[in-house]
């Protein structure tokens, strides 16, 4: 079976590699790039906007198209993310912890060079698992019901906490405030508006996007004015063998690269999507990782854990897609649309009636990704060097930038706004050492986590027994209660032993 | 901007009078600046499918002389969507396509709108509603289905479907009250991940759309047992060994007395001219004509209905009346 799959590949190849189909590749990586940058815009709203456009292509050339957006956005949230503490992706948050104190302290081009790598990297690790093992893995995404995506949600969370340097009832009170934030809007269980007091904006409740543009991107700025408008990143040097030199130093962190590739591969397959994957690589980077520590304040291997894991998950999130018809993303659930529309069923025959689409997009995966590569590693001090123009300039730009970004999320006047409280609010919170990560989690998670819980109960009759009734589901808990419960069991071991060495 | 406005109106009316001469249903009125097309509900699930299909089949066909571009605004159960459109009172450039929650989501949630608040166009079709469980379940029928429901005790049958206090609960509450024994209902996000819940045996059965869980059909994952609907499909192409959607036969005939259909429809923002509705009456009837409308009615195993003008609105307020009881009935209104 294996060896048909690498015949169909070589023939996926043919197709892929047509001149106009490489062309589109470089394209839609462009175009997905500066999607990517863009805060607000996002992969599933690029994708859906040049949707129509694709409709008199075939549909291998159009899906490779609007596959090589979402590859370039994927590379692309990178960028703001490390140069300016603002996502421009979800999945990219994870990667501000670390980039960005890397920018900061004059190595942007080394916190790029290793996001985009570990992305190749990442996405490249699950592109082989499709090619060898897609049926198996569309029937292990059968078996995840809702207590077992509530189960990985859990163990989401628990990996994350303790992670911060702050005292656990901080991280606490900020992931509360997450909470409810999340629970504004409509409630999908029961049907009924909460938290909204008749205001008809808060209808769709709070944008995850809007959220982290306010907390990142505006606090970061409040704050760098505060400092004296200095922007340190400014000691940066343009380096063109800084791809080089990075790439060096890169394969010591292989045992993280491979955790987050699987990690990814997971999320994206569950589905539970790109996001959670990098929260959940970067949570267990740090707790695992010798220089666990000095993670938050400029660790490589704080960029490379979070951008592997996004972008596994974010290809692998491919695969339900295609095979069972459930888009594993945003942007998975538009090109979903798109299949549709090109006259594709995806689902479990696609893989055996329309062989030649799926290998030619596989193939394109491939290609794709290493054009991606290459395209945005010859950016890198293009990038770096934005950095050394003066803080009083970019501010305003880096602000007009966001200000879009949160009117795009929802073509909303009260987004910019909201995003504006929400810069006020993550200035605060940093000021007093809340940590704004479990908080951002919470928000993006809180939902979905939530909705899983309710469905597991709803479908047990009010029995929590139902997390613990296969093999499955009670691993993952169990997992998720010893990731939750490490520091308490360190701090046993460690007075057990009378000392006081951290957990390696 | 009111200004340039009003030029285009005048520049318009002297186009429209060329148009008129030429075509003769052509309205007097056409569009001068893009129109936004509403999705009430998320990217990716049906009704953002149809308005897609729409864009595109506009697009390619060069239907109409500017563009047509497709919103989500899906907050609040569609509430978000329909508030928008209530708003822009005269707007002709804002069209908006309905779900059922143009009925569900007021008396839900209590969110201010209504139908009348809206100027209907016209009903594109309506979607179908099938009754299905996974491949390896030993109903082969409807009756056996319902047989195993009756001599089982209440809530042991999970049915599963696309959110709370919609057409699929709705549906639900019916089998409920047309078998005296209730049932489980687990909502989720989308169709798509319902049928992949059912395939996984998470949940018993699902009324999803045709479309929905068509490719699992096909994959002979899911089998279909009855359809919502007073009379078989009428499409005969080949599904699933030698099944096609004709080979499913009605609920009421298999002893469960239930019909749903589920408007697909279009709407604009009231106070807008007679002239502004007659124009994109006369565009969907020509979307409705290419063969890409045809292809997606055929894979969706749509119920081709068109409607527009007093049949449409006479037919919307009959659906109000009707979702109205069964909401009721079943304590979804709010408030309740």
């Amino acid at each position: 079976m294996i060896v048909d799959n690498f015949i169909n590949l070589y023939h996926g190849f043919y197709i892929a590699g047509d001149p106009f189909n490489i062309l589109l590749m470089v394209i839609g990586i462009l175009l997905g790039v500066i999607i990517g940058v863009l805060p607000g815009l996002g992969g599933a709203n690029g994708v859906a906007i040049l949707l129509p456009l694709t409709f008199s292509m075939s549909p291998t050339s159009a899906i490779i198209l609007l596959t090589c957006i979402y590859w370039g956005a994927l590379f692309g949230g990178a960028i703001t993310s490390v140069l300016f503490n603002i996502p421009g992706e979800p999945w990219s948050v994870a990667t501000t912890f670390d980039g960005h104190p890397m920018a900061r302290s004059g190595r942007a081009g080394e916190a790029l060079t290793a996001a985009f790598t570990s992305s190749f990297v990442g996405a490249f690790f699950a592109i082989v698992m499709i090619t060898l093992i897609a049926p198996l893995v569309a029937q292990f995404a059968l078996q995840f019901g809702p207590a077992e995506k509530f189960a990985v949600y859990f163990l989401a969370f628990a990996s994350f906490v303790g992670m911060s340097k702050e005292p656990p009832a901080k991280t606490i009170v900020s992931m509360m405030i997450g909470f409810a934030l999340a629970a504004v809007g409509l409630d999908m269980v029961t049907g009924q508006l909460r938290l909204t007091f008749g205001v008809t904006e808060l209808l769709n409740g709070f944008d995850f996007l809007i959220a982290v543009i306010g907390l990142f991107g505006i606090g970061e700025i409040l704050l760098t004015m505060e400092e004296g408008l200095e922007f340190r990143g400014k000691a940066a040097k343009i380096d063109p063998k800084i791809v080089w030199k990075t790439w060096k130093t890169l394969p010591k962190y292989w045992a993280t690269s491979l955790r987050s590739c699987i990690i990814g591969c997971w999320m994206g397959i569950t589905p539970a999507g790109a996001t959670p994957a990098s929260f959940m690589a970067y949570g267990i980077a740090k707790r695992v990782s010798k220089n666990g520590k000095n993670f938050g304040n400029g660790e490589i291997e704080g960029v490379v854990a979070p951008e592997t894991a996004a972008h596994a998950a974010g290809t692998a999130a491919m695969l339900p897609m295609l095979a069972l018809g459930v888009p594993g993303s945003p942007t998975a659930a538009v090109l979903l649309g798109g299949l549709l529309i090109w006259g594709l069923q995806p689902g479990p025959m696609l893989f055996v009636e329309q062989a030649e689409f799926v290998w030619g997009l596989i193939a394109s995966m491939y290609l794709g990704n290493i054009v991606g590569l290459i395209l945005v590693l010859t950016t890198v001090p293009l990038f770096a060097s934005i950095l050394r123009i003066p803080f009083s300039i970019i501010a305003p730009v880096i602000l007009v930038i966001c200000a879009i970004g949160a009117y795009t999320v929802n073509n909303n006047v009260f987004d910019v706004l909201m995003m504006m409280v929400f810069g006020v609010l993550g200035y605060l919170l940093k000021k007093t050492n809340y940590p704004l990560a479990p908080l951002v989690l919470a928000i993006v998670l809180g939902d979905s986590a939530e909705e899983a819980f309710r469905q597991s109960l709803l479908g047990s009759g009010g029995s929590l027994a139902v997390f613990w009734s296969n093999p499955l589901v009670s691993t993952i808990m169990g997992l998720g209660l010893i990731a939750g419960l490490w520091p308490l069991i360190a701090m046993a071991f460690a007075k057990l032993r009378g000392n006081t060495t951290q957990p390696a | 901007m009111k200004h340039l406005h009003a030029l285009g109106l005048g520049a318009v009316t002297a186009l429209g009078m060329t148009a008129l001469s030429m075509l003769p249903a052509a309205a007097a009125w056409e569009p001068t600046k893009p129109v936004e097309f509403i999705v009430p509900a998320g990217t990716g699930g049906g009704a953002d499918q149809m308005a897609r299909t729409l864009q595109g089949i506009i697009a390619k066909h060069d239907l109409m002389s500017t563009q047509l571009v497709v919103i989500n605004k899906s907050g609040g159960a569609g509430g978000e969507g329909f508030l928008d459109v209530k708003s822009n009172k005269g707007n002709p450039h804002k069209i908006v396509i309905s779900l059922s929650n143009l009925f569900t989501t007021p008396l839900a949630t209590g969110i201010p709108f209504n139908w009348k608040d809206l100027t209907p166009v016209a009903m594109l079709a309506l979607d179908e509603f099938v009754l299905w469980v996974n491949a390896e379940a030993p109903y082969k029928t409807a009756k056996e289905y319902e047989d195993a429901i009756k001599a089982a005790p209440d809530n042991t049958f999970k049915m599963g479907g696309t959110g709370s206090k919609q057409e699929d609960q709705i549906i639900t509450v019916a089998i409920q009250k047309a078998l005296g024994k209730k049932l489980t209902y687990i909502p989720y996000k989308g169709g798509g991940e319902v049928a992949v819940q059912l395939v996984g045996g998470h949940i018993n059965s699902s009324v999803n759309n045709p479309i929905e869980a068509v490719s699992q059909w096909r994959g002979d994952k899911v089998r279909p047992l009855c359809v919502f609907d007073s009379k078989t499909l009428p499409y005969t192409d080949k599904i699933q060994g030698d099944l096609s959607w004709s080979s499913v036969p009605t609920c009421k005939s298999e002893g469960l007395d239930v019909e749903y259909l589920m408007l697909r429809g279009v709407f604009m923002p009231p106070g807008v001219t007679d002239e502004q509705v007659a124009y994109f009456v006369d565009l969907f009837k020509r979307v409705r004509e290419t063969p890409e409308w045809k292809q997606l009615m055929k894979d969706g195993a749509f119920n081709q209905t068109f409607m527009a003008g007093d049949e449409f609105k006479a037919w919307l307020d009959q659906a109000e009346t009707t979702h109205k009881g069964l909401m009721q009935e079943a304590g979804f209104i709010a408030g309740n």
